[in-house]
């Protein structure tokens, strides 16, 4: 077994198949971003410690950053645009839009997947558990306040319908 | 309301850009690809000052995918030199900057030698291969450093470090503090931070040869300014230079700057004639952005016994860091602290004076609220402390010495003219909200289980929509005048091209509303037009409070033509009176009866078709342009105060937000929904700066703050919940009255958190001037109390 | 800034990577989550020639009770461990210190074996094993070994594994069903999910009133998780009651000697260790036991 520099993989994306042949050292949101042009995650510290590239794998919430792209292999991943696409997190779209949970975008969609996977999993949170999930990501526009409101108000919404 | 600010203008309208930027489609700079792009990395200076000889790229060169290896020497034919000069403050020292540094390196972090290749990580690969020869120098870490007599001086040429001095006066401040009742005085220290944009600073520039055409690509907040520095820079004529602002992912002032390692991939652009990326990563951001603040306040308030303000006198002494921010200059800091501190109050003789010096650190310049919160903290701290000495109500103190309505218009003790604040109206609005009694009620409770709760005024005066006169006399090419062309398409929708620029602020949204509103369409049937310097008309984009307020007014002007211009043809096509129509959701209406006549469309199928049917003298334009250039106003100032409720944990000094109350008084509010997140974000960006953000040096000035897990900014779990109230006190020297609201937020915040670290350890005989309020510092000194 | 050039293999058998570690050394790296391994390859920390992934190997994953024990493979993420009900009844000082560990994106990659082979000093689980005893399970072509918590961690970003070793389990040995073991998790950190500046995790028995078997275990306060053997003396064979609570902090203050560092100087340091000890143990006061 040799170790190599280039590796062909095999993802399913928003529902896609896509085979590149990546770098070994290109991490999962540069994949995404710069080889197969899904922009909507994006890039804030690569460390890890702002959240803007959160996506997810098999289902579970990932810092795209601290992923690498061969690790992708063989592995189901959803990003903004397919979570738009299949209408899953239209109630929070909506409600972040009407009530002006974001500013200039940037953290938007790392902070709609991570809301959408905490209504997943607990779909009545309080304000204060919606506060804590979301405090791995960093919003520097917004006072967070209405990111809160609007999370929430998507869920009652969800919870009306 | 007035027929003219009619809705949606007032209304809360959710923004058309949010759409796309939450399914994921914005359009930010590092989104954009070109053909044959190549990125660009840096080798960057390790140490705070140091000379350097040779530059070994050799190694480099061979590396996998790089293109070009540019240092200053191969950059010196395209891209000229710069010095950050502001001519109302000639005195100032304004050392020469190049895109690359030569021979010596004033800062960690300052750009060395460029790398151009197929891919940034190879870049990087090559940049760790270079092999630079350092000689370190002596470095100077603090405004102390800087002024030591045997200070070794970081620009060839001066004598010293000193970068420039500057006095205010009122009457004989020091007179009035020596014949004082009351002196309290105190040194505040606010330490070095900067703006943390989620979006690191990033560039895409593309070079035409054959048409010397420069398109840049850039997260910026002012595209004009930075074409015609481009364009001055690098010697390229003007109208071939096309910066485009797209999404912004934040910006906060510190994109609002011309930045050597920005400026070096658009000359490497020229150079290589191919379009050159440059996205910052977050260690070059920590190094290389415009830093803030890293002042030390020496402040004395004089009182009578009746707890009169009778006097103050403020030193400000602060760093510029390693050069000038260009093309601002740095010196604004220090000054609107000289300016501001007291402003809210009566203060029959003041003295500021400021000394700015050079040090081995980051550029200092302007990040969003720009001197005020420490102007704001200052005055507030004194007055709590002046009240507390005097055992007055600090409340009722601050109320018996706040400017009054009969004193404006009148210009302040620190130089500033004011048109009208509403600081009385505020006070009551805060108190309206916060009910003190009840809270000093549960205070004792409280205090009696071990929890220290304390609350914090910090009444503000800011600074917005500055006007021409300061750049203007300044000698900069920094736009104060905002021009709005609308143009009527031939189904009655709107294009509007703006000057201002939208980072997600809303101030494309607003101008919508002002268009919308004045036309009477939809706001759906408006669409602006920003962020270009070839499509928009000149302007200075967004920063400093100005968008809707100069943007807007120039609007206004423009809607008010158009809407006379499409009234006109009405009435013409009608044979009625322009006056006796108006324009309602797309439709002439006639005012008295109510009688829908036609729709827009058809004015505009007239008068883009077939404008020979019209009189040659009807005012019949769908194309109309507007400007709006105030005189004889340096600023528009606006008010407000802030209210924070906070716990302070004595056993851990650590501070917990509980509450925070902004009351803001903008003047006349487009979009109260965009104004109040907006405040709430100055406000958590200000619990950020008197919390936890602090840019940290090693003794021999290496940041040891670099990353996101060390230099820390407010999360969501640790705010609180900030409620915001309006007083509206439209300025009338425009039409609209709109004044600027984005500082305020973080302007009051800072005071007033502090006010309530140092309310709720006022038992324990502790005063807080140190910001950040960091545990360690909050016990050192309960334990220095202690030791009393 | 970009991760440098590496190369990367994925065995899918602990034996191939076994074999992989014995002939790359330390040149290899092993990811696993990657969520420490990746900030030090983005930030150019790190610089291994080789990377070997073992998120493939099946025999490193699972949760096992077995006599006397719980053995959590090293693919555990944090996650996992914190919603597994094996965890949840045999070791839930696991459950209480999962959710300070980062955010819930680092939770649901991050895997014990990470954490512990790295050794952050300021880490919950590392502390979380010194105090449970738990013993790590290092697999090389020489053999298998268990090494104590207490002698694995050594320092910053040091432990006992040499560089042909894998680490591929911890044991953590758990009593009957009925004991009454009792456990607690504290730690203080600036903000939600950052390093603590100092925390613990503490286990003990308390047949009758008497506190008996308590190991102390405190992160963030020395190079490594160190347990507070003279607090842990303080209280060992008494009934916890103010005074022995006040001897124990006492005793905990006399021996932390924290790192000093730019933000965080030692005293404040040990200082917050106090005072989390204080509030832990406050929880364990009779009266409080019988509030809850």
């Amino acid at each position: 077994m040799q170790p190599e520099t280039h590796i062909q993989i095999s993802t399913t994306v928003n529902g896609e198949r896509v085979k590149a042949e990546v770098p070994v050292r290109l991490n999962l949101v540069d994949f995404l971003r710069h080889t197969i042009g899904l922009t909507g995650a994006h890039v804030g510290c690569e460390a890890g410690a702002c959240g803007a590239c959160t996506i997810l794998v098999d289902g579970r919430l990932t810092r795209g950053c601290l992923t690498l792209a061969v690790q992708a292999d063989n592995k189901n991943i959803e990003t903004i645009e397919g979570a738009d696409a299949s209408g899953r997190i239209a109630g929070l779209q909506k409600a972040f839009h009407r009530l002006n949970a974001l500013q200039c975008g940037y953290c938007t969609p790392a902070m709609l997947l991570a809301a959408a996977e905490l209504l997943r999993q607990n779909p009545k949170p309080s304000r204060e558990e919606v506060r804590e999930w979301i405090s791995g990501n960093f919003c520097r526009c917004t006072g967070y306040q209405s990111i809160v409101d609007a999370v929430l108000d998507a869920a009652h919404s969800e919870e009306a319908s | 309301m007035n027929e003219q600010f009619r809705n949606p203008i007032g209304a809360d309208i959710p923004r058309d850009r949010a759409k796309r930027l939450l399914a994921g489609r914005g359009h930010f700079v590092d989104d954009i690809v070109a053909a044959r792009m190549v990125h660009i990395a840096f080798v960057r200076s390790p140490f705070a000052h140091a000379r350097f000889s040779s530059i070994d790229v050799d190694a480099a060169k061979a590396m996998p995918g790089v293109i070009r290896i540019l240092t200053a020497a191969d950059l010196a034919p395209v891209v000229a030199p710069w010095r950050a000069t502001h001519d109302l403050f000639p005195n100032m020292r304004a050392p020469e900057q190049t895109a690359l540094a030569i021979d010596v390196a004033r800062y960690q972090g300052e750009p060395i030698v460029a790398v151009l290749a197929a891919t940034r990580a190879e870049a990087e690969d090559a940049c760790d291969v270079i092999e630079v020869d350092w000689e370190p120098l002596p470095q100077v870490g603090d405004i102390d450093e800087a002024l030591a007599s045997d200070a070794p001086t970081l620009h060839e040429g001066l004598e010293d470090n000193i970068a420039f001095e500057a006095s205010v006066t009122k009457g004989d401040a020091a007179g009035a503090l020596a014949a004082a009742d009351v002196v309290v005085e105190r040194t505040f220290r606010f330490h070095r931070h900067t703006g943390v944009s989620l979006e690191t600073r990033c560039i895409l520039a593309e070079f035409d040869p054959t048409e010397e055409r420069l398109t840049v690509h850039q997260s910026h907040q002012t595209p004009h300014q930075q074409q015609d520095l481009y364009a001055r820079l690098l010697n390229l004529p003007e109208h071939k230079v096309r910066v485009i602002c797209p999404d912004v992912g934040g910006a906060f002032g510190l994109k609002h700057h011309l930045y050597a390692d920005e400026l070096t991939a658009c000359a490497s652009a020229v150079v290589l004639g191919r379009p050159v990326k440059f996205i910052a990563d977050r260690l070059e951001s920590f190094q290389s952005d415009i830093h803030c603040r890293d002042h030390e306040v020496h402040a004395r308030m004089g009182f009578s016994s009746d707890g009169t303000i009778v006097g103050l006198a403020v030193e400000d002494r602060f760093s510029a860091g390693a050069y000038g921010q260009y093309p601002r200059s740095s010196v604004a800091e220090g000054n609107q602290i000289i300016r501001l501190t007291g402003a809210p109050y009566q203060l029959p003789a003041y003295s500021g004076d400021l000394k700015m010096a050079f040090i081995n650190r980051g550029i200092l310049g302007h990040i969003r609220g720009v001197g005020h919160p420490i102007a704001a903290a200052v005055s507030e701290a004194l007055v709590d402390l002046g009240a507390h000495i005097l055992g007055q109500d600090a409340v009722e103190l601050r109320r018996k010495n706040y400017l009054k309505e009969s004193d404006y218009p009148m210009t302040s003790a620190g130089g500033v003219a004011l048109e009208r604040l509403s600081l009385d109206q505020c006070l009551d609005k805060a108190l309206d909200i916060v009910y003190v009694d009840a809270f000093r009620a549960e205070q004792v409770n409280l205090r009696k289980d071990g929890i220290h709760r304390g609350i914090g005024f910090c009444t503000f005066v800011e600074l917005t929509s500055i006007g021409p006169e300061y750049y203007g006399n300044g000698g900069q090419h920094i736009s104060a005048q905002e021009t709005c062309i609308l143009r009527m398409e031939a189904s009655g929708q709107v294009r509007a091209y703006v000057g201002t620029t939208d980072q997600g602020q809303g101030i494309d949204t607003g101008i919508q509303q002002v268009v919308s509103g004045v036309l009477g369409l939809g706001v759906e049937d408006v669409e602006i037009v920003s962020g270009d310097s070839l499509l928009s008309p000149m302007g200075g984009g967004s920063w400093g409070s100005r968008g809707a307020a100069l943007g807007g007014e120039a609007a206004l002007k423009a809607s008010r033509e158009l809407r006379r211009n499409l009234l006109s043809i009405a009435g013409f096509l009608l044979q009625k009176s322009p006056d006796d129509l108006d324009l309602r959701d797309g439709i002439i209406v006639d005012v008295a009866s109510n009688t829908s006549h036609m729709h827009v469309s058809e004015l505009a199928r007239v008068g883009h078709f077939q404008p020979y049917t019209l009189p040659p003298d009807l005012p019949s334009d769908l194309t109309v342009t507007a400007r709006y250039a105030s005189r004889d106003r340096m600023f528009l100032p606006g008010n407000g105060i802030q209210v924070s409720i906070v716990d302070v944990n004595i056993d851990t000094g650590f501070v917990t937000p509980i509450r925070h109350v902004v009351v803001h008084d903008s003047g006349r509010i487009l979009n109260p929904l965009l104004v109040r997140e907006q405040i709430r974000g100055g406000v958590v960006q200000g619990i950020g700066s008197a919390l936890y953000e602090e840019l940290r040096y090693s003794e021999d000035g290496a940041l040891l703050t670099g990353t996101l897990s060390d230099y820390l900014v407010p999360m969501a779990v640790e705010m609180p919940e900030i409620e915001v109230a309006h007083i509206e006190t439209p300025t009338e020297t425009s039409e609209l009255g709109a004044k600027g609201a984005g500082e305020a937020g973080l302007t009051g915040a800072v005071g007033a958190l502090l006010n309530a670290v140092n309310d709720a350890l006022l038992p324990f005989d502790v005063f807080m001037t140190e910001v950040p309020l960091s545990p360690p510092r909050i016990l050192r000194a309960l334990d220095e109390a202690n030791d009393r | 800034m970009k991760a440098p050039t590496f190369s990367y293999v994925k065995p899918l058998t602990i034996e191939a990577c076994l074999e992989l570690l014995d002939s790359h050394g330390e040149d290899a790296q092993i990811i696993a989550g990657g969520q420490s391994l990746m900030p030090l390859l983005n930030l150019r920390l790190a610089a291994p020639a080789v990377l070997i992934d073992i998120t493939d190997i099946p025999t490193l994953k699972g949760i096992i009770q077995d006599a006397g024990y719980v053995k959590i493979g090293a693919l555990e993420r944090h996650a996992d461990i914190a919603s597994s009900v094996t965890v949840q009844q045999a070791l839930p000082l696991l459950v209480d210190a999962a959710p300070h560990i980062a955010h819930v994106a680092i939770r649901e990659q991050g895997t014990i074996g990470g954490s512990l082979a790295l050794a952050d000093p300021a880490a919950e689980w590392p502390a979380c094993c010194l105090a449970l005893n738990a013993e790590i399970e290092l697999i090389s072509k020489r053999g298998t070994r268990h090494v104590a918590a207490e002698d694995f961690f050594q320092g910053i970003y040091e432990t006992a594994r040499q560089p042909d070793e894998l680490l591929a389990a911890v044991r953590f040995p758990v009593g009957t069903e009925n004991d009454d073991t009792v456990h607690l998790f504290d730690e203080i950190a600036r903000r939600r999910g950052d390093f603590a500046i100092a925390g613990l995790a503490l286990t003990c028995r308390r047949g009758g009133a008497v506190l008996t078997g308590v190991r102390l275990a405190l992160f963030g306060v020395a190079d490594r998780p160190v347990l507070a053997k003279g607090s842990m003396a303080a209280m060992e064979g008494y009934e916890l009651d103010d005074r022995i609570a006040e001897a124990a902090v006492a005793a905990l203050s006399a021996e932390l000697n924290p790192p000093d560092d730019p933000a965080y100087p030692s005293g404040y340091r040990r200082r917050v260790a106090c005072v989390i000890l204080k509030r832990a143990l406050a929880k364990l006061l009779p009266e409080q036991l019988h509030a809850t």
